[in-house]
């Protein structure tokens, strides 16, 4: 019974890893404050479960839903090119309330608020991974490509352009590099990121609603990133086993949890107010959140 | 090599560049001067495409560049430093040349399948430039953990990697001590012999008509002068923009 519980949360945790890490691609090391990203997640999701439960292979439905979330991705950046800071985050916040509103009202394919039962356990040429310990591994050989990806993304001389247009957006244009396919890479490469997340989510549930892809659920994730600390992979593994571990002693203490989900999100706000106030870059930041 | 003709650029009621004309010529060090708020670093922002004109034309090498993206204009062969610093803070000075060098770094596939390598080449380039500027042992430095005169080295350092035939220096030598001021010097005249063409804002006179082949001067938007620096300097309408009637 505890094992069980231990690896359903060694789950969530690498859930959580592959949706902070990516949030630190666009947010820690390109400076694009993306509040959409929880919408990202939902895309992700919906596109693996429908297509799942038209019958297409799991492999086929978790690249086409990451494929999906970063071509949403690049078409948010359009728009957004020349918003900074706070215009941005207001935006993309929009872009999260729009997709939410997609799934609850596009009845006739997201069933609405009635959301998509039965989605099937991942199955990968005829190897199933209906039991918990194999999704658990499964999980587990994603998050390690999904880090070395963008670890290999942002220690590249690429990366060091990403950071470029975070510390100095102008400075950088004037070197001759293109900011807009930049950030739009990025983005997209975030979105693409979050996509296989939701697709994970979606069939380790195997339910998935609109109440699941709300701005509550961005909380968690914005307060790994900052806590970790911006532009720190080491800063968002650590802050996002912590975060997602510290809340679940609630339950043992006998708190039921209609308890347990509220003094999780005032949790959250206590760390991030104490690390905002002494330590702003976070564990292991390299910069401060303007 | 630069042609600006019927340049105007208006803030609300102000004039900041009113109906301005000159060109530079190739291989030459051309210093831009005038009173405070003559327009000089607008007609900078105009020709590196970080405003728009209002009217007028900017062309390089027989092309035309007006309106051009500042990455636009950068890539024509226009490098560009800036009045205030703009270094990368968290970046390391190292990293921060390295960016300058092309734009290799901006191709997300090449990079991520690992094809684009930092080379001994890059390296050797950018520990010339660090040299160049006595600034070797600051390579592993953070941009932020540099003083005034220092990050200045290093923008002028990356100025000079960034690709170019045109140099536009705005204010090089402003807040640097007198002797990194004859080290800037030095640097601008070595690159002249190599070929370079520099064009330059200075409020120093001493060191923008010591430098200068050709001088032009801006007062309220428009060319009040333009000539060799000894022609300048008894100019009558410069002594009056400087000093007053």
């Amino acid at each position: 019974m505890i094992e069980a519980y231990f690896i359903h949360l060694a789950i969530l945790v690498g859930i959580y890893l592959i949706l902070a890490l990516s949030l630190q691609l666009a947010l820690g090391y390109t400076g694009l404050i993306n509040l959409g990203h929880i919408a990202f997640f939902a895309i992700g999701a919906y596109v693996s479960a429908l297509l799942t439960l038209s019958g297409i292979p799991f492999i086929i439905a978790i690249l086409l839903a990451g494929v999906i979330s970063a071509l949403f991705g690049f078409l948010l950046s359009i728009p957004t090119n020349k918003l900074k800071g706070d215009y941005l985050a207001l935006a993309t916040l929009a872009f999260t309330f729009v997709i939410y509103a997609i799934t609850l009202n596009w009845a006739s394919l997201t069933r609405g608020p009635l959301g998509l039962p039965g989605i099937p356990k991942p199955s990968i040429f005829g190897l199933s991974f209906s039991s918990n310990l194999s999704f658990l591994i499964l999980i587990l050989v994603i998050v390690l490509a999904v880090y070395f990806l963008i670890k290999r993304i942002v220690y590249s001389p690429f990366g060091k352009v990403l950071e470029a247009t975070r510390d100095n957006e102008l400075a950088t244009r004037v070197l001759g590099k293109n900011t807009f396919k930049i950030k739009s890479i990025a983005l997209g490469a975030s979105a693409f990121f979050a996509g296989i997340a939701g697709s994970l989510y979606a069939h380790y549930i195997t339910y998935i609603d609109p109440s699941s892809f709300t701005i509550m659920q961005l909380i968690p994730i914005l307060c790994i990133v900052i806590i970790g600390g911006l532009a720190s992979l080491r800063g968002t593994i650590i802050a996002t086993i912590i975060l997602i571990l510290l809340p679940e002693p609630l339950r043992f203490i006998g708190f039921p949890s209609s308890v347990v989900g509220p003094m999780r999100q005032i949790i959250y706000a206590l760390i991030l107010l104490l690390i905002l106030i002494y330590r702003p870059k976070g564990f292991f930041g390299k910069v401060e959140l303007e | 090599m630069l042609k600006i003709q019927n340049l105007s650029k208006h803030f609300g009621g102000v004039k900041a560049v009113n109906n301005c004309s000159f060109d530079i010529k190739e291989n030459n060090i051309t210093a831009l001067i005038g009173p405070n708020g003559s327009g000089k670093s607008t007609l900078f922002n105009l020709v590196s495409g970080i405003i728009k004109e209002d009217s007028g034309k900017i062309t390089y090498n027989k092309q035309d560049i007006t309106n051009l993206s500042p990455e636009k204009v950068s890539n024509t062969g226009i490098s560009r430093l800036f009045q205030k610093s703009q270094l990368f803070d968290n970046l390391t000075i190292k990293e921060n040349l390295l960016l300058a060098i092309d734009n290799e770094d901006t191709k997300f596939w090449k990079n991520l399948l690992g094809k684009n390598k930092t080379t001994k080449e890059k390296e050797e380039r950018v520990n010339k430039l660090l040299k160049l500027v006595e600034m070797e042992s600051f390579a592993d430095k953070l941009g932020r953990e540099l003083s005034y005169g220092q990050k200045r080295l290093i923008e002028i350092a990356r100025t000079i990697l960034n690709p170019h035939k045109l140099l536009m220096l705005d204010e090089p030598i402003a807040g640097v001590t007198p002797k990194l001021r004859t080290k800037i010097s030095e640097i601008l005249l070595n690159l002249k012999k190599q070929g370079a063409t520099i064009l330059l804002i200075e409020h120093d006179m001493n060191f923008a008509l010591n430098l200068a082949d050709e001088v032009i001067v801006l007062d309220e938007g428009r060319v009040i002068a333009k000539g060799t620096p000894n022609q300048i300097k008894n100019n009558k309408k410069v002594l009056e923009a400087y000093l007053g009637d």
